[in-house]
């Protein structure tokens, strides 16, 4: 039986036979040069990288249109930041993939455009916990903070860790403006005036009765979640920006309305 | 180089190298290695005809099968949906007491409400439904909002406190923040509090003024004797439930710096028949683990 298969595989590849043995002689001659070996990787790589990942610059439409999608306020972006440091997105996703058990449980599937200004995005794959992609608003302030500070007090059965300290440390506001004049040099839309006055939006989203709450929903819109997070009076913490950051999870672009402006379907 | 040299055992060819006379095999790669990238190669020509493959420019190979996820799991849901669509018309027609007269139905809930409870509800109101400092106990006799088949619906629907536009409003004032009541109106309003459902038993000398300064501020929600308003969801001050705590310390903290809880609207978020489900769940089959 295989001495069959064989004489049948050899004639399927005769044709080609002069080809492989141009490829073989030579890839067996470059075997014998480390150097030369490296750089032809190299080069098959690239060509690899070339075809996979340069078009995905120029294909647009595999992201939807989303023109009113809002952006992170300064505050939930240092939430963002503390996401990160802490490590968050190795136990917890932010992508809702395409199966019905994930949409039955969590909502509509994540959209890429819905990450469009997440740098880096934040999609993770480990999932110890749930998914967090639309969290936001589905939990008051007050179950974040407590969750935050000892899981099991509220989750009789988790094994989260306890992020005590982000109670106690105020966040840090001091390069605000520069982070934000970075995000914008990678393509986030943020105004001048967005990143003028960065601190002082940062400030005012945790303080509704301020003077400068105002200038806050001008500059990021009447959705923007103005409250104050943890309950402490003062200086946002690093609690504030961490419960900012995750109750607006899922709520920079109404799902809905995406999907029909772009005619997909649901 | 002598690369063509062959070994007299086996055979096959040498590398030409030679260490002290001992030489290096150049076995043949084996025919199965052979087949795998044979297989895999001609798999792979398939795939790319019939699967979105190939990126060009601006646009990429759709692929002869036509499959795009987003539509694969919107017809996936769509077959869920009409799995379940027989029960949930029915849920969505029927008011709660029709439901738990039909035990068909109540099965259902019994199969389906303790994972929605677990996945939007229980991480506030515990596991058991008891709650916790700071979120209400749904298994007890106390209601806020009210415990009536309506009030539990609506408070599901709209939420307390929350972004829903219709949704219940409520807030304990912080008297003592505001400056309406110093901090010994405030311990001494807090310790009549405490005699209202007997955890503590303060001498005349205090429950006389505690009683005028609650009559004051507090019976305007909480009502003259204490027994709280569901329609403003102030809570009965009388009974031995508490939502932060009866205790001194917490009895002042809720004075002096006022409350304001928040459950999440979810209308939007849950179905209708999921709601239903849910208010079903916390009235009758909760209870019934107690």
């Amino acid at each position: 039986m295989w001495g069959k298969l064989n004489r049948i595989l050899e004639r399927l590849v005769a044709p080609f036979r002069a080809l492989f043995h141009t490829i073989f002689r030579g890839h067996y001659r470059l075997e014998r040069y480390s150097l030369g070996l490296a750089f032809a990787i190299i080069i098959a790589g690239g060509i690899g990288g070339a075809v996979e990942i340069a078009p995905l610059f120029t294909i647009d439409e595999t992201v939807e249109e989303a023109p009113d999608m809002r952006l992170y306020t300064p505050l939930e972006q240092v939430g963002r930041d503390i996401y990160i440091r802490e490590g968050c997105y190795t136990c917890h996703s932010q992508m809702i993939r395409t199966l019905r058990d994930e949409v039955d449980r969590w909502g509509p599937y994540s959209r890429a455009v819905e990450s469009q200004y997440d740098h880096p995005m934040l999609w993770g794959s480990k999932r110890t916990g749930p998914d967090l992609a639309r969290v936001g608003g589905k939990y008051s302030d007050a179950w974040h903070v407590a969750h935050l500070y000892y899981p099991r007090d509220v989750v009789a059965e988790s094994v989260m860790p306890a992020y005590r300290w982000l109670a106690r440390r105020n966040a840090d506001l001091d390069d605000l403006s520069a982070r934000l004049e970075t995000l914008r040099t990678v393509g986030v839309p943020y105004t001048d005036a967005q990143i003028e006055n960065a601190v002082s939006d940062a400030l005012a989203q945790v303080n509704p009765d301020g003077a400068r709450a105002g200038g806050l929903i001008e500059r990021y819109g009447e959705a923007t979640n103005i409250r104050n997070f943890d309950g402490q009076p003062g200086n946002p913490t690093e609690m504030d920006a961490i419960v900012a950051y995750l109750q607006i999870l899922g709520k920079l672009v109404d799902v809905e309305t995406l999907d029909t402006e772009s005619g997909q379907q649901e | 180089m002598s690369v063509k040299e062959r070994d007299p055992l086996t055979g096959h060819q040498t590398t030409g190298h030679e260490w002290n006379g001992i030489t290096e095999l150049n076995t043949r790669v084996p025919r199965a290695i052979w087949w795998f990238i044979g297989i895999t190669h001609v798999w792979a020509l398939i795939m790319w005809l019939l699967l979105p493959a190939w990126p060009l420019i601006t646009t990429y190979t759709k692929g002869l099968l036509g499959i795009d996820q987003t539509q694969l799991v919107a017809a996936e849901v769509e077959a869920g949906d009409r799995y379940r669509a027989h029960w949930v018309a029915r849920f969505d027609a029927e008011s709660l007491d029709e439901i738990r007269a039909d035990e068909t139905l109540m099965e259902i809930v019994r199969g389906a409400a303790p994972a929605l409870w677990g996945d939007n509800c229980a991480v506030c109101h515990a596991t058991g439904g008891t709650g916790g400092p700071g979120f209400p106990n749904l298994v007890d006799a106390a209601w806020i909002w009210g415990g009536s088949d309506e009030a539990v619906l609506e408070t599901l629907r709209v939420g307390i406190n929350s972004q829903h536009p219709e949704t219940r409003f409520g807030q304990m004032l912080a008297f003592g923040e505001t400056g309406i009541l110093s901090r010994d109106e405030v311990r001494t309003v807090a310790s009549y509090v405490q005699s209202l459902s007997g955890l503590a038993d303060p001498p005349a000398e205090v429950v006389e003024p505690g009683a005028a300064l609650f009559a004051e501020n507090c019976t305007s929600c909480h009502g003259e004797s204490g027994e709280g308003m569901t329609e403003l969801g102030a809570p009965n001050l009388t009974d031995d439930a508490w939502i932060y705590g009866g205790e001194s310390a917490t009895l002042f903290e809720t004075i002096h710096d006022g409350r304001q809880g928040w459950m999440p609207a979810w209308e939007g978020r849950l179905t209708g028949a999921e709601r239903k489900m849910l208010a079903l769940y916390v009235l009758d089959i909760l209870p019934e683990g107690e």
